[in-house]
């Protein structure tokens, strides 16, 4: 099982430029065509499961508008 | 301490490190070179910063970059390097941030050649870098007038975040005259709460002379000249020679003050009644003293080592309530004591005259050189 | 959003560096000045440099970097901001002294400045961003333009007869006995911003050692002058820089070599 992760765009930051949509490796990322943020761009977000706490979209972001949490795995007792 | 034998861009030299001058940064030119060769030897043995630029563009971006840490800093240079600076001395502006610059004037415009000169006037005077803003000018006329002006100019520097610029030109910096130096200073060891020098312990700061906003820009400009009001105000500078009887004055600044006080005493032995004043802090101009003079004597003569620039402002501080005439020399030349004398004869032989302007009559009197 | 949250116990993997202040930036969406500000907080982060930090910002479209990071900034005049580094250094000489600079700042109005700092092995760090233009003035040639590239000034693509052949500065200064680290990055995907992070960690190294200058040149994109969306941007980047403009380490003097992070 691969491990869990989930990431979290900061809309006041993100500007849509798909940087990171582009780059996921689990291609689990895209921008919500459906909403604005406050300065006028479709801001990304998760868009499906799958989401492994990787790290890259934060990677390329140019607005260090993501943040990555990924579950931590509890060793068996 | 006692008097000794100096060279007076050795002597603005050791003042400044004396006045506790923490980083030096210049450029080879003549004749200001004895300035920036002391400093190589005398910083370092100081444990303090000099560094010799590629450029006077870097070594005035150095200053700039020093005086954001609020250490005390300096440069120096000749015409053609200040020319060079002056946008780096535009942005100090700007920023606020104190810095004190040696202008060591020699012949132009262009290269022009390695006498002294005070056709830097307009440029640094009036401003030369873009924008609005206004630097302070001391006009020293000695070894021991440009020690005294050094250790002030920091104090200015820093008392109102400004940058001043000291006007020597090239007879003073290199004539050697017994002076005596001021005592080494303690270095600060507390900076303004503007300075840049890392955000230990404290928010962060920035300094820039960016104001997008034009508003916050017209706000700042503001702000620059209350400054500026505050300096005229304050700190006027000049000196007074046998004016209390005097039907005639001559104003000149600088060395060509110093030939006008010989053509004075010169001229007081053949029984004319001529006095002196000369401007010490070219900005703020003396123009209160100006002009009252004016309203004392029967004409004025202005001299100077160019074409006539501080000229204009005399003529805007006496309004034309008193006849004035010009003399200079330019290029290079330095006037002798007599021919300032024969000026002085030729004004107070009158007739007086109030129409044209004194430049145009002594363009005619020089037509010799054409 | 269509995603459940995740019910185990979370840490967050990565956050936003501390270094950078909360504050919007003005780069246009894709800009990788963002991702090169976004580095540079993070070895700040990592390296606890936040309080020795000065950064000198330059003028070209990272003008404003002044606001985007939470240490000491100054601002310098276009190309000069190696002298006012220089300057800030030799007063300083325990701060961490950075430079912030473009293609036209650093290699065309300010090239003098930059390469006598790294002759004289001036203990400072210089983040130059080459995006092969002009960005803030609006995309003209830079000294860094490809050949045959089309600029707002030239029009028909440069011409190497008439504008002359694209300098690489990396290279250039890497001949300098001064300059201790020198080394060409990009940023135009996961692998090589890592690369890049770990090129501006070995620069701080470097400087924080006292082994005098450090340049990291980092491949760009400016997609707004490109004519280009930011996707489009970064394959232009990797087929046509990368091959003019080789990654790599130019200069990396021996005592940097055993610098491990
Ligand atoms: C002395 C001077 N000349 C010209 C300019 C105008 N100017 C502002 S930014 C710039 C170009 C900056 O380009 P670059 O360094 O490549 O940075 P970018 O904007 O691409 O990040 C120019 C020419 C200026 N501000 N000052
Ligand atoms: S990379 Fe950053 S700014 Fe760009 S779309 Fe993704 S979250 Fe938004
Ligand atoms: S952390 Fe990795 S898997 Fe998750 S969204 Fe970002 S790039 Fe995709
Ligand atoms: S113009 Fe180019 S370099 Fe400037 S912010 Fe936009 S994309 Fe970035």
């Amino acid at each position: 099982m691969p491990p869990k992760g989930r990431i979290e765009v900061n809309e006041d930051l993100c500007k849509g430029c798909e940087l990171c949509v582009m780059n996921c490796p689990q291609e689990v990322i895209a921008l919500n065509m459906e909403r604005m943020t406050k300065r006028g761009y479709h801001p990304a977000e998760l868009a499906k499961p799958g989401c492994t706490g990787c790290g890259i979209c934060a990677t390329m972001c140019p607005e260090a508008a993501i943040t990555v949490y990924r579950e931590v795995i509890q060793k068996p007792a | 301490m006692a008097k000794e034998m100096m060279k007076g861009n050795e002597a603005v030299a050791e003042a400044a490190i004396r006045a506790g001058v923490q980083a030096y940064f210049g450029y080879p030119i003549t004749p200001q070179t004895e300035l920036l060769e002391w400093m190589s030897r005398r910083m370092p043995e100081e444990g303090r910063a000099f560094v010799q630029a590629e450029s006077e563009l870097a070594a005035i971006n150095m200053v700039y970059g020093a005086a954001c840490t609020g250490r005390r800093v300096m440069s120096s240079s000749s015409s053609p390097g200040v020319s060079l600076m002056l946008e780096g001395i535009s942005y100090m502006a700007g920023t606020e941030v104190p810095a004190v610059i040696v202008d060591v004037m020699r012949g132009g415009p262009g290269l022009g050649n390695i006498q002294p000169s005070q056709s830097d006037y307009n440029q640094i005077v009036h401003g030369g870098g873009h924008g609005d803003y206004h630097p302070i000018v001391l006009a020293p006329c000695s070894v021991q007038e440009s020690i005294d002006l050094t250790v002030l100019a920091f104090d200015l520097a820093e008392k109102y975040r400004s940058i001043v610029i000291i006007l020597s030109d090239g007879s003073i910096g290199q004539m050697m005259e017994p002076a005596e130096l001021p005592p080494m200073m303690p270095l600060k060891t507390s900076f303004p709460e503007w300075a840049v020098d890392g955000a230990a312990g404290r928010e962060r700061r920035f300094l820039s002379s960016i104001y997008m906003d034009a508003p916050a820009e017209e706000v700042a400009n503001m702000r620059l000249l209350n400054r500026w009001a505050k300096i005229r105000e304050n700190e006027i500078r000049y000196k007074e020679y046998y004016l209390d009887d005097a039907e005639y004055a001559i104003v000149g600044f600088g060395s060509a003050g110093r030939v006008a006080l010989s053509a004075v005493r010169q001229a007081r032995e053949m029984g004319i009644k001529v006095g002196l004043l000369r401007p010490i802090s070219l900005n703020p101009f003396p123009v209160d003293a100006i002009e009252a003079l004016g309203k004392r004597v029967k004409g004025i003569l202005v001299v100077e080592m160019n074409t006539g620039q501080m000229l204009d402002d005399v003529l805007l501080a006496t309004r034309g309530k008193v006849p004035v005439e010009f003399y200079g020399r330019t290029g290079g030349v330095i006037p002798f004591p007599d021919e300032v004398v024969s000026a002085v004869q030729r004004l107070a032989a009158g007739p007086i005259v109030t129409t044209g302007h004194p430049r145009d009559r002594w363009m005619k009197f020089m037509s010799f050189l054409n | 959003m269509t995603v459940p949250e995740l019910d185990s116990e979370q840490v967050a993997v990565y956050q936003r560096p501390d270094a950078l202040s909360d504050t919007n930036t003005h780069y246009c969406p894709g800009c990788t000045h963002g991702v090169a500000h976004r580095l540079i907080a993070e070895v700040v982060d990592e390296m606890g440099l936040r309080e020795r930090m000065i950064g000198v910002a330059s003028v070209g479209c990272s003008v404003f970097a002044y606001n985007y990071f939470d240490f000491d900034f100054v601002q310098s005049p276009h190309g000069r901001a190696p002298a006012m580094a220089t300057g800030i250094k030799r007063v300083l000489p325990d701060r961490i002294v950075l430079t912030y600079q473009g293609d036209g700042d650093l290699a065309s109005i300010g090239m003098a400045e930059v390469v006598h700092a790294a002759a004289r092995g001036e203990n400072i760090t210089c983040i130059f961003i080459n995006n092969t233009n002009y960005g803030m003035t609006g995309g003209q040639m830079a000294p860094t333009t490809l050949p045959g590239q089309k600029t707002t000034s030239s029009p028909n693509g440069r011409d190497v007869e008439v504008n002359g052949y694209p300098i690489r500065t990396a290279e250039l200064l890497s001949k300098l006995d001064g300059a201790s680290y020198v080394v060409r990055r990009s940023l135009h995907d996961p692998k090589n911003i890592r690369l890049a992070k770990k090129a501006i960690r070995t620069a701080f190294e470097v400087q924080k050692r006292g082994l005098g200058f450090s340049m990291v040149e980092l491949l760009s994109i400016c997609p707004t002058n490109w004519g280009m969306t930011p996707r489009q941007a970064i394959q232009w980047l990797e087929e046509k820089m990368i091959p003019f403009y080789a990654l790599g380490d130019y200069k990396v003097n021996p005592s940097v070599a055993d610098i491990k992070i």
